[in-house]
């Protein structure tokens, strides 16, 4: 019994302890992600956005979660209830599960295993199962129609996506997050890899299915896209895993280029003055300081840009991005190689 | 070591359960979703045995992939099963035959089984040590090196195959009037646009 | 000049304006009108919610005429009229549907005395339709309620009628 729970409980408890510690403030940050978005719009289109629930609007997530809470769950007729309900909750979980290796901090990781890059892949690539899943389950000519553009986008930027990546760990020549990280010491990888670091943010866009490729849902032409049969808590899983999905990918993007966990004076040497302020920000705060910096530009980019056409976003994805990142990654390799830099 | 086990036959039990259901759906949708769960079930497999490389490149092909085209296709082909049961018991035969014929071929394989006489040696040879080695580095090492040009024939087959089907569906139709976007970006005003002082009464020639 | 066009193009030059552009906008003033606790200013000519006008000694200025109800589009507005007691014309039933009316104002132009007029009143929302049915009793109410604003309003908007 003792070696039972020495063994098994204690661990497994320790665990989901872990998991919780990392769960709970990345849904806190999803809540105030939505507020942060209405409110920077708001002020971007000369609005003021939601002010009136709570101080500066803060409690208005809540009141918002309440509200679809209450709402009434329709199942349109037709459909097949098991794939309709099952897809909102992939999409929202699969945002959640990539949490697991992602590092922040110095050894502040869920599961450091060896093959962090691809998991990150994997799990990203898997996002368009929930709505192409939630298209066809709604029995809706508009769904259905948000479902495939929105399968054919993920699928196409993925590509772009992948030969970025393969460019950046090439560099740092390794699969692990917590390595890679710190292998930026002294230089991120946003700097070298410029060019491919705007490539990754836009391919990050489409596949997040945000602003301005939010074609899945182009409600001008589709109503909602996929969402359209969706109500309550259904919707609202939905609309959450836009926004777990878009906290995700910025902390890709945080680790592959802009240095993870690491302070910026190693990278700019004018800014040593500071250095004892900047160690004494503990690394889990600079890491998710760069996580809101990416989610700003996302809304800000939302505010910003009208909705691609769709061919226009094919062509985009496969005519520039995949040539562009391809011949990036020749270069990439050759340079490395040239220079006899290529990690062994 | 026990929930090593433990993972392994939910693994095992889970891919097992859902391969059989991707043959009894009635519905084709059902039928890929299913074969979803198979892959996944098996990433797994191959996670317990430490090739997580392997894993990882399973889900990103299969599931993330090849199964998205596979639920593409499907999904868009509104099948009427009644249709599809009817020849079920005339074509019966055909489908038997070729199962048995299968079936034999697979007993053949199985009597003739010998174990390769380098196997045991193999097996015994002092492997690296596993944190030395991470098995990207493995198969990297042995893909780049041993295997190169097979590696390369691999490649070269793909891209065949990748050139016949643009080939086969690229079809160039006269008189279809294609947007531009590089002419478009790189309209100015003063090329396309003239301003011109009208005098009352003159008009523009 | 085409090197420069394709180093905009490579640069994403109009993107960066843009997204200037809308930074620059995200600290400028805002123009949100608090609502409840701030409002817009409204012309005299505003046509809002209804009301029936006294004279200054208290006396109704309608007279019955009705051709507030002949030149209503919506024929919203119903009158009965009957001679008082001391032999003046008035109403005995001045009932306005508001839940018909279409707020075009042409029974404030038709009333030879001004007794009915639409005031600056556009906040009366009711949870019933039947609050929506004004009789004359809530008529004349809102004429005491509102008959400074009201007057004032007339007196600006006198020289353009």
């Amino acid at each position: 019994m003792a070696e039972f729970v020495d063994g098994y409980l204690l661990p497994g408890l320790w665990i989901v302890a872990k998991i919780l510690m990392l769960a709970v403030p990345l849904l806190i940050l999803m809540a105030f992600l939505t507020l942060a978005e209405r409110r920077i719009i708001g002020a971007m289109q000369m609005r003021k956005g939601p002010n009136v629930v709570g101080p500066f609007g803060l409690l208005q997530p809540f009141a918002d979660a309440v509200k679809l809470l209450f709402k009434e769950t329709v199942v349109p007729t037709g459909s097949s209830p098991v794939v309709f309900f099952l897809a909102p909750m992939i999409t929202f979980t699969l945002a959640l599960l990539a949490w697991a290796v992602i590092p922040l901090d110095v050894g502040m990781v869920l599961s450091n295993v060896n093959v962090g890059i691809l998991y990150l892949f994997a799990i990203s690539s898997l996002g368009v199962y929930g709505i192409v899943m939630a298209g066809w389950a709604s029995n809706s000519r508009y769904a259905f129609l948000g479902a495939m553009r929105s399968a054919a986008q993920m699928v196409s930027y993925e590509v772009s996506i992948g030969f970025v990546m393969i460019s950046v760990l090439l560099t740092a020549g390794t699969l692990n997050l917590s390595e890679l990280v710190e292998a930026q010491r002294g230089m991120w990888f946003f700097l070298p890899h410029f060019p491919m670091f705007i490539v990754f943010f836009i391919s990050v866009l489409a596949e997040t299915n945000r602003h301005p490729f939010d074609l899945p849902e182009a409600e001008s032409e589709l109503v909602a896209g996929f969402m359209t049969e969706y109500s309550s808590m259904a919707f609202a899983l939905f609309f959450l895993g836009e926004y777990m999905n878009m906290i995700m990918m910025s902390g890709i993007v945080s680790i592959l280029f802009l240095g993870g966990w690491l302070a910026p004076h190693e990278m700019l040497p004018g800014l040593s003055v500071l250095a004892p302020i900047f160690t004494w920000i503990p690394g889990v705060l600079w890491f998710f300081f760069k996580i809101c910096f990416c989610l700003f530009v996302f809304i800000w980019v939302r505010a910003t840009f009208p909705r691609y056409r769709y061919d226009q976003l094919m062509r985009l994805g496969w005519k520039v991005f995949l040539p562009l990142s391809l011949i990036w990654l020749v270069l990439t390799a050759g340079f490395l190689v040239y220079t006899g830099k290529l990690a062994q | 070591m026990i929930i090593a086990t433990l993972a392994f036959y939910l693994f095992a039990i889970v891919a097992v359960i859902s391969a059989l259901n991707v043959i009894f759906q009635r519905n084709p949708v059902h039928s890929v979703l299913w074969l979803i769960l198979t892959f996944f079930n098996a990433a797994g497999l191959f996670v317990l045995l430490g090739a997580e490389f392997v894993a990882m490149i399973l889900v990103v092909v299969y599931v993330g992939a090849v199964a998205v085209l596979f639920l593409f296709v499907v999904m868009m082909l509104d099948i009427n099963i009644t249709v599809i049961r009817e020849g079920f018991l005339k074509y019966l035969w055909v489908g038997a035959t070729i199962g048995v014929i299968l079936l034999a071929e697979l007993a053949v394989v199985f009597g003739g089984w010998v174990m390769s006489p380098d196997a045991q040696k193999l097996r015994t040879a002092p492997a690296p040590a596993p944190d030395a080695l991470s098995n990207t580095e493995a198969l990297g090492s042995l893909l780049y090196t041993n295997y190169a040009y097979l590696f390369q024939a691999a490649g070269l087959v793909l891209l065949v195959a990748m050139v016949g089907a643009i080939v086969l569906t690229l079809r160039r139709r006269p008189g279809v009037r294609k947007q531009n976007i590089h002419d478009q970006v790189n309209r100015r005003v003063q090329d396309t646009l003239e301003i011109v002082k009208v005098e009352t009464g003159k008009g523009v020639s | 000049m085409a090197l420069n066009a394709s180093l905009r193009t490579a640069l994403l030059w109009e993107l960066l304006t843009g997204m200037w552009l809308t930074l620059k906008y995200m600290f400028g003033p805002k123009v949100t009108l608090n609502y409840p606790f701030e409002k817009g200013p409204l012309s005299p000519r505003f046509r809002g919610e209804h009301a029936l006008r006294r004279y200054p000694n208290g006396e109704e200025r309608c007279i019955a005429c009705k051709l507030c109800e002949a030149i209503c589009p919506a024929q919203a507005i119903t009158i009965e009229a009957e001679p008082r007691a001391d032999g003046s014309r008035r109403t005995t039933r001045y009932d306005i549907d508001m839940t018909k009316c279409i707020y075009c104002g042409f029974c404030e132009e038709a009333c030879p005395v001004d007794a009915i007029v639409e005031g600056p009143n556009f906040e009366f929302a009711t949870e019933t339709h039947d609050e929506l049915l004004y009789n004359k009793d809530k008529l004349l109410a809102n004429g005491d309620r509102w008959e400074p604003e009201l007057a004032k309003r007339l007196e600006m908007n006198a020289p353009y009628r």
